[in-house]
């Protein structure tokens, strides 16, 4: 192998047809073009899948208490259920990813303010035995009061469920998810809006489903502009959403996500297929945008490039000021 | 100890990171000084950290990066001697061409901000009293966050085993007084282990020393404080860019700006509510105003 000298890095891979190259390949040193840093060893069906289902209870949770509120039951009871049935699968994604499963409780051995993931388990302590009481006791029909306070807990702890995953991905080292903590969050709660939202369309009457398909539409919105918003922060960073596995993905999360929002503002209130489509279109919408931001994450945290170009400028344009 | 309070210890220089993890007696902060200026490549680092820490092997590969198979840090791997070959003249005069062999020895930075103990849920990665940072492998969940935390691409999770595992500064030997397996066998003091203050005051006498001898590209790496991690407890005197030797040119802590991400985290988790609430609230109650 040649020499890691300050070489022209010709690598034209994955250029699809049609495709202009808008900047010129970056030139940047390395030792032999390997990582600097390591890549998450997380997989990707149970991190990524952990941040859709986490997103899709903590939604889930907000629009069941509205529901309830304002008249709409069935609406209620499928969020309630959901949202159950999401937190009990991201919580076993997450056990289920790690080396040593048995030792899960060693996540309650401290409460550790500057872990992201600490909080987050301290926060699932929390909101799994709202959003279980909340649906356990509405399907039973047993102690309303009871059943209203878990509702309303789950509620205001949902959209913390539904957020706080952006921080955990964005207090790391991987260039595609720290250059993004501004809005990452917002990507994943209009994401999470938007699931939820889904859900409310597939599983209740479309009666009672007039917020959800408004509430589908905003999230698909604030998803939408907050992932643009993004890729514009991100500058080059920005290649491994738009490029590869991860950019098809964003590329599929976005057809699925207007296609979704747009069945149900226009056709979900009359056609119960119709809504049960745009309600698939917008759970699938949203997993592939959790998957996409996934593996855009690995990507950039595996080529050099994405590191070392960043950081390189960085200490340019500081080197620049002071002269 | 002083207080903690209304200090931000997310970033910026940190005296006292003993002290501060709340060791009363702390002893003198120690780390290790790489001078790659002298380092011949002979990997008597690789092999002491592996024979005293009894590291499991990695895989036997050839490469093709010049001396290097064994390509980089990891969790069997925690000192790393880099080769590189440069078209450059050795040493200082200039004429005509040759080759320029570079060799440095790399290991966990041990930081003063260090973002794997920052991340670590189970309170795994913990500060010793002599300013490093350790894995407690009983503690440890494999939960992996602390991975992509590493700004340097250090820790790592061995695969058969679920956890995760690094340098420790040889913990056990420094409790007995002893210095780190690999600067005892390092034959040329390219590796220098010892309190932290005196060895930033010597690395900057070696640097100024090379620049008189006409090597102007010497330069220290991780040894300033007020860098993006607070100073390296391991830095090192490089003679090109860190980049060269596969290290980041700017590495900052991803947890000085954890105070910003919860805000916007906080921002996006009103937004949904409060876009929830005024959804509802302009539906209205089911059978009353559609
Ligand atoms: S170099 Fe990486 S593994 Fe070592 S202390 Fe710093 S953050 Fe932790
Ligand atoms: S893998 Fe182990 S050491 Fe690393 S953050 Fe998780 S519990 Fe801590």
């Amino acid at each position: 192998m040649s020499p890691p000298e300050r070489e022209e890095r010709a690598r034209g891979r994955r250029r699809r047809r049609g495709e202009q190259a808008m900047v010129p390949e970056a030139e940047f040193s390395s030792y032999y073009g390997r990582p600097v840093l390591k890549p998450p060893r997380w997989k990707a069906p149970d991190i990524a899948g952990y941040f859709f289902l986490g997103g899709l209870a903590g939604a889930g949770s907000v629009l069941a208490a509205g529901s309830q509120l304002t008249g709409r039951p069935a609406a209620a009871r499928a969020l309630k259920i959901s949202s159950l049935a999401a937190i009990g699968g991201s919580t076993a994604a997450l056990i289920h990813d790690l080396g040593r499963p048995a030792r899960f409780h060693h996540m309650l051995r401290v409460l550790k303010p500057t872990s992201p993931m600490s909080l987050g388990s301290w926060l699932l302590m929390a909101y799994g035995p709202a959003a279980g009481g909340a649906a356990v006791l509405d399907v039973a029909r047993l102690f309303p009061r009871l059943g209203a306070a878990a509702t309303a807990g789950a509620a205001v702890l949902g959209p913390a469920v539904a957020s706080y995953t952006a921080v955990l991905a964005a207090d790391t080292a991987v260039p595609a998810w720290h250059g993004a903590y501004r809005e990452l969050p917002f990507v994943f709660a209009g994401s999470a809006a938007a699931a939820a939202s889904g859900m409310a369309l597939l599983t209740a009457p479309p009666a009672e489903t007039g917020p959800a398909r408004t509430a589908a539409v905003a999230g698909a919105v604030l998803e939408g502009a907050a992932s643009r918003l993004m890729r514009r922060r991100l500058g080059m960073v920005a290649e491994v959403y738009e490029g590869g596995r991860a950019g098809g993905l964003t590329r599929a999360a976005e057809i699925l996500a207007v296609a979704g929002a747009a069945g149900a503002a226009l056709l979900a209130g009359r056609n119960r297929a119709a809504a049960a489509l745009s309600g698939a279109a917008l759970l699938a919408a949203s997993a592939c945008t959790r998957f996409g931001v996934f593996y855009a994450g690995v990507r950039s945290a595996e080529d050099p490039k994405y590191t070392v170009v960043p950081q390189r400028e960085r200490l340019d344009a500081r080197a620049g000021a002071a002269s | 100890m002083g207080s903690l309070i209304g200090r931000n210890l997310l970033a910026g220089s940190e005296p006292g990171v003993a002290a501060d993890a709340g060791y009363a007696d702390a002893p003198e902060r120690v780390g290790f000084f790489t001078d790659t200026s002298v380092c011949i490549g002979c990997k008597a680092c690789e092999v002491a950290c592996k024979e005293w820490n009894a590291v499991p092997e990695d895989g036997l590969e050839f490469t093709g990066m010049s001396y290097d198979n064994t390509q980089g840090l990891g969790s069997d791997t925690w000192r790393h001697v880099a080769f590189i070959e440069q078209d450059r003249p050795v040493g200082t005069d200039a004429a005509g061409g040759g080759l320029r062999w570079l060799m440095s020895s790399d290991v966990c930075k041990h930081c003063t901000h260090a973002a794997c103990l920052d991340v670590c849920p189970t309170g795994s990665l913990f500060r010793t009293e002599f300013g490093t940072v350790v894995v407690q492998q009983d503690i440890c969940n494999g939960c992996g966050y602390c991975v992509p935390a590493c700004p340097y691409g250090v820790i790592d999770q061995r695969k058969e085993d679920g956890r995760v595992w690094k340098c420790t500064l040889c913990y056990d030997r420094l409790g007995a007084g002893q210095e780190p397996a690999c600067a005892k066998a390092c034959p040329t003091d390219s590796i220098q282990f010892g309190p932290l203050e005196e060895l930033r005051e010597r690395a900057a006498a070696r640097v100024d020393q090379l620049h008189d001898l006409g090597v102007d590209e010497a330069r220290l790496y991780g040894a300033d404080p007020e860098d993006g991690v607070g100073g390296d407890g391991a830095f090192f005197l490089l003679l090109d860019e860190p980049e060269v030797y596969g290290l980041p040119p700017d590495p900052v802590v991803t947890t000085r700006d954890l105070p910003s991400m919860w805000r916007h985290a906080g921002a996006a988790a009103l937004t949904l509510l409060g876009g929830a609430v005024a959804v509802f609230a302009a539906h209205g109650r089911r059978g009353g105003r559609r």
